[in-house]
C-alpha cells in the first residue's frame, strides 16, 4: 500500500533516509539544504534515531563519520560553504572507508554567492575538492521521486563499496514540490548492510578483502572486533605503514574497488535516444528543462534526444562514448560556466563537436533557451 | 613481569611497539596511565573507544588494543561524539594535545563540554606542536621560543580548563607526568564521571619545547613539574597573594580542580527526548 503526496525535494530525501535505516544525522543548517536538518530533526528520533546540529560544518560531517564507526547509517546536507568547509574529513571517509552519505543542494557560488539561486558549481569540486587522489561516488537527482530513490541507493552504494557517496543536488531539485509516490511502510524496502566479518575477532584484518573482493568487512565498534582507523596510509591490518609500495597498492584498491564495478555504478537515462542524430546532456535541475526542450524540438522534426547522467562520479565514460558513437554532435547544458562538459569533451575526444550552453545567471533556463540552443548548435 | 609489562601485554595492542615517541616524551607515561585508570575501572576491551586527532600525542590510539581511530588535525571530538552518539555504551576516551585541542579543535572543545557529552578528554599538554618540530601552540607560556616564535611568543596562552569549565565540563582535572598515581587516579575518575570530564596532563617535550627554553633534558623538566605543580587541597589553602605569587611563578594547582554532578549528560537526554517523539510529544 502506498501513498500520493505532493512533497519538496528536500522532504523526499529525508523520507529516502528514514527508508534506508539512516539512524543518525549530524549537520548544520544551511540555505537551500536546510529543510532536510529540519525535517530529519523532526523524524529521526521518531524512528529511533539520532540527529544533531553541529557546532559548525566540519563537526557536521565528523559525527556522521563517528556515528558511521559505530555502525550507524549516517548522513549529513549542505551547500556549497559547508562543503568546501567539509572537504578534508570527506578525504577521511575515502582513505578509511567509512560509509557515509553527503548531501550538497547546490546554490550559486563562490564564498556565499547568491544563496537562494539554483546552480551546479560544484561539479568538480564533488569529485576533486578534497586533497590527494581518491575515488567516491556521486549521484544526482532530477525529480522529487527521484531525490527518495536515490538517497536509498546513495546509501546502498555507501555501503556496498564503503565510501562517502555524494548526493548533489541543486535548489531547482531541493525546493521544488511535486508528486511522489511513498510506500506505507518503510519496513518492507530491503535494507543494505555493510559487510561484516566472518572469521574469528584475533585474525580480523580491517582492512583485508576475501576472495577477490576490494571491498574490506567493517566490523562496528564495541562488536568485539577491535580494529584502528586512520588517515594515515595503511595497510590491511589498518596500521600506518609508510613504504611507497603501500602508498601504491592502497591507492590502487581504493581506485579499483570504484572502477571495476563501473557497470553497477554508472547509471543514465536516455530519453529518445533511439534514433536520435543529436544529443543533449545535462543532469540534476538542469534536466528539466531538457525533457521538455527534446519534446518541442522532436514536434518540429529535429532528431533529437537527451541523455542524463544520473551518477556524476564515477564519469558515464563508456556511456558518453557510445552516444559519440552514434551522433553528429553533442550540447551539454549545466547551471554553471562549464565543468561536467570538460568531461565530455575528454571523453568524446573530438569525435563529434560538442557545445556547451552555460546557464549561470541565477535561473534554470526555459525550455525555449535551451531550444534555441539546441538549434544554434546543431547548425 | 612488572606490573606495566602486564600492562602492556594485556592493552597493547602485539606488535606495535615500540612507539615513535622520543626518549624523555611525556607522551608514554599519559598513555601508560590512561591504561592503568581503564584497567583500574575494570572496563572491558570491547566497550573501550580510544578517538585522537593528530600529533605525537594522537599517536597513542593506535598503540592500544580497544576500538580506536586516529583522525584529523583538530577533529577528534566531533568523531568521538559521533562515536558515543552511535554506540552510547561505549567508554569513549579522547586523547589529544595542546595543539589539537586548543588551536584547530578549539570550537569542537567549547561545544563538547557545553553539551556535557559522556567522553573523557585527556589533553597532552607539552606546550608545544612537537610531531611538526617545534611551533608554538596556543597553550606555550607567553616569552617562550618556538620555531615560529624566534623572537620568543607575545602571545598569552589559554587556561585550558578555566576555559573547558566555563564552557561547560563537568569534570575538571589536571595532571603532570611526574605525579603518576594521582594522575592515574584523576583519570579514572574522569572515566567514571557521567558527562564531559577533561584532564590536562602537563607534559615534557625535551626535544622541542626543552631544547629551545633550556629546560634541561628529560629529568630537569620533570623535577620543574614536581616544582610547579600544587595539590589543590595546598593551592586552596594560599590567600589571595600568595596565589597570585605562584600563578606569576608559573605554578598551577593538580589534582581534580571541579566536578558537578548535577547536569544532565547529553546521551541521556537524548534518549529521553527519543522517548518523547515517540510518543507523539
Amino acid at each position: 500500500m502506498s501513498r500520493i503526496l505532493l512533497l519538496q525535494g528536500n522532504q523526499a530525501v529525508v523520507e529516502g533516509a528514514i527508508a534506508a535505516g539512516v539512524k543518525f544525522y549530524g549537520g548544520y543548517p544551511i540555505t537551500p539544504s536546510t529543510e532536510i536538518a529540519e525535517q530529519l530533526a523532526l523524524r529521526l528520533p521518531q524512528v529511533g534515531g539520532k540527529f544533531m546540529q553541529t557546532e559548525d560544518e566540519i563537526a557536521g560531517l565528523g559525527t556522521v563519520i563517528g556515528a558511521s564507526m559505530a555502525g550507524k547509517k549516517a548522513m549529513t546536507a549542505t551547500s556549497g560553504p559547508g562543503f568546501s568547509l567539509k572537504q578534508e574529513m570527506l578525504g577521511l571517509a575515502c582513505i578509511a572507508e567509512i560509509p557515509c552519505v553527503i548531501v550538497n543542494v547546490q546554490r550559486v557560488g563562490p564564498a556565499t554567492g547568491q544563496p537562494t539561486s539554483p546552480a551546479q558549481g560544484e561539479v568538480m569540486q564533488a569529485r576533486w575538492g578534497t586533497h590527494g587522489d581518491h575515488w567516491l561516488i556521486t549521484v544526482s537527482p532530477s525529480s522529487v521521486p527521484e531525490c527518495f530513490d536515490l538517497t536509498l541507493r546513495a546509501v546502498a552504494l555507501s555501503e556496498k563499496y564503503r565510501c562517502p557517496v555524494i548526493l548533489l543536488m541543486d535548489e531547482v531539485i531541493g525546493h521544488m514540490r511535486e508528486k511522489i509516490e511513498l510506500p506505507d511502510n518503510y519496513d518492507e524496502i530491503p535494507q543494505a548492510e555493510r559487510k561484516q566479518p566472518t572469521c574469528a575477532p584475533e585474525d580480523y584484518l580491517a582492512y583485508g578483502c576475501e576472495d577477490g573482493s576490494k571491498v574490506p568487512a567493517m566490523a562496528p565498534f564495541g562488536s568485539g572486533y577491535r580494529w584502528h582507523v586512520t588517515g594515515l596510509v595503511h595497510d590491511e591490518t589498518g596500521f600506518p605503514k609508510g613504504t611507497g609500495a603501500a602508498t601504491k597498492e592502497s591507492q590502487d584498491r581504493l581506485r579499483t574497488k570504484i572502477t571495476d564495478n563501473l557497470d553497477d555504478i554508472v547509471q543514465v537515462e536516455n530519453y529518445k535516444m533511439e534514433d536520435a542524430e543529436f544529443a543533449v546532456i545535462a543532469f540534476g535541475g538542469a534536466a528539466r528543462t531538457a525533457y521538455e526542450a527534446i519534446d518541442m524540438a522532436r514536434a518540429e522534426g529535429l532528431k533529437v534526444g537527451f541523455m542524463r547522467p544520473i551518477t556524476i562520479w564515477p564519469f558515464a565514460e563508456k556511456q558518453i562514448k557510445e552516444v559519440a558513437g552514434k551522433v553528429k554532435g553533442i550540447l551539454v547544458h549545466e547551471l554553471n560556466c562549464g565543468q561536467y562538459v570538460l568531461e565530455v569533451e575528454r571523453a568524446v575526444a573530438g569525435k563529434v563537436p560538442v557545445s556547451l550552453f552555460a546557464k549561470y545567471d541565477n535561473e534554470s533556463a526555459t525550455p525555449a533557451e535551451l531550444l534555441a540552443e539546441i538549434k544554434k548548435a546543431m547548425a | 613481569m612488572s606490573v606495566m609489562e602486564d600492562l602492556i601485554a594485556k592493552y597493547f595492542r602485539p606488535g606495535r611497539l615500540p612507539h615513535i615517541w622520543c626518549p624523555g616524551c611525556g607522551n608514554g607515561i599519559i598513555t601508560g596511565a590512561i591504561v592503568k585508570a581503564i584497567d583500574k575501572q575494570g572496563l572491558a576491551k570491547d566497550d573501550v573507544a580510544v578517538i585522537s586527532g593528530i600529533g605525537c600525542s594522537s599517536r597513542s590510539s593506535g598503540y592500544l588494543d580497544f576500538n580506536t581511530a586516529n583522525t584529523l588535525h583538530g577533529r577528534a571530538l566531533p568523531i568521538a561524539t559521533g562515536v558515543k552518539m552511535g554506540n552510547p555504551k561505549l567508554n569513549v576516551i579522547v586523547c589529544s594535545g595542546d595543539g589539537d585541542c586548543t588551536a584547530i579543535g578549539g570550537n569542537h572543545l567549547i561545544h563538547a563540554a557545553r553539551r556535557n557529552i559522556d567522553l573523557t578528554l585527556v589533553v597532552y599538554n607539552n606546550s608545544i606542536y612537537g610531531m611538526t618540530g617545534g611551533q608554538y601552540s596556543p597553550m606555550t607560556p607567553k616569552g617562550s621560543k618556538a620555531t615560529t616564535a624566534p623572537y620568543a611568543t607575545i602571545e598569552p596562552s589559554f587556561n585550558l580548563l578555566a576555559l573547558a569549565q566555563a564552557a561547560g565540563a563537568t569534570y575538571v582535572a589536571r595532571g603532570t607526568t611526574y605525579h603518576v598515581p594521582q594522575l592515574v587516579d584523576v583519570i579514572a575518575k574522569g572515566i567514571a564521571h557521567k558527562g564531559f570530564s577533561i584532564i590536562e596532563v602537563v607534559s615534557a617535550c625535551p626535544i622541542s619545547f626543552g631544547r629551545q627554553n633550556k629546560m634541561g633534558g628529560p629529568a630537569q623538566m620533570m623535577m620543574w613539574q614536581r616544582d610547579h605543580g600544587v595539590l589543590k587541597a595546598v593551592w586552596d589553602r594560599m590567600d589571595e597573594d600568595k596565589k597570585a605569587e605562584a600563578l606569576a611563578a608559573g605554578k598551577f594547582p593538580i589534582g581534580v580542580l571541579y566536578e558537578n554532578n548535577d547536569v544532565q549528560e547529553y546521551t541521556a537526554a537524548y534518549d529521553e527526548l527519543i522517548k518523547r517523539a515517540q510518543e507523539g510529544k
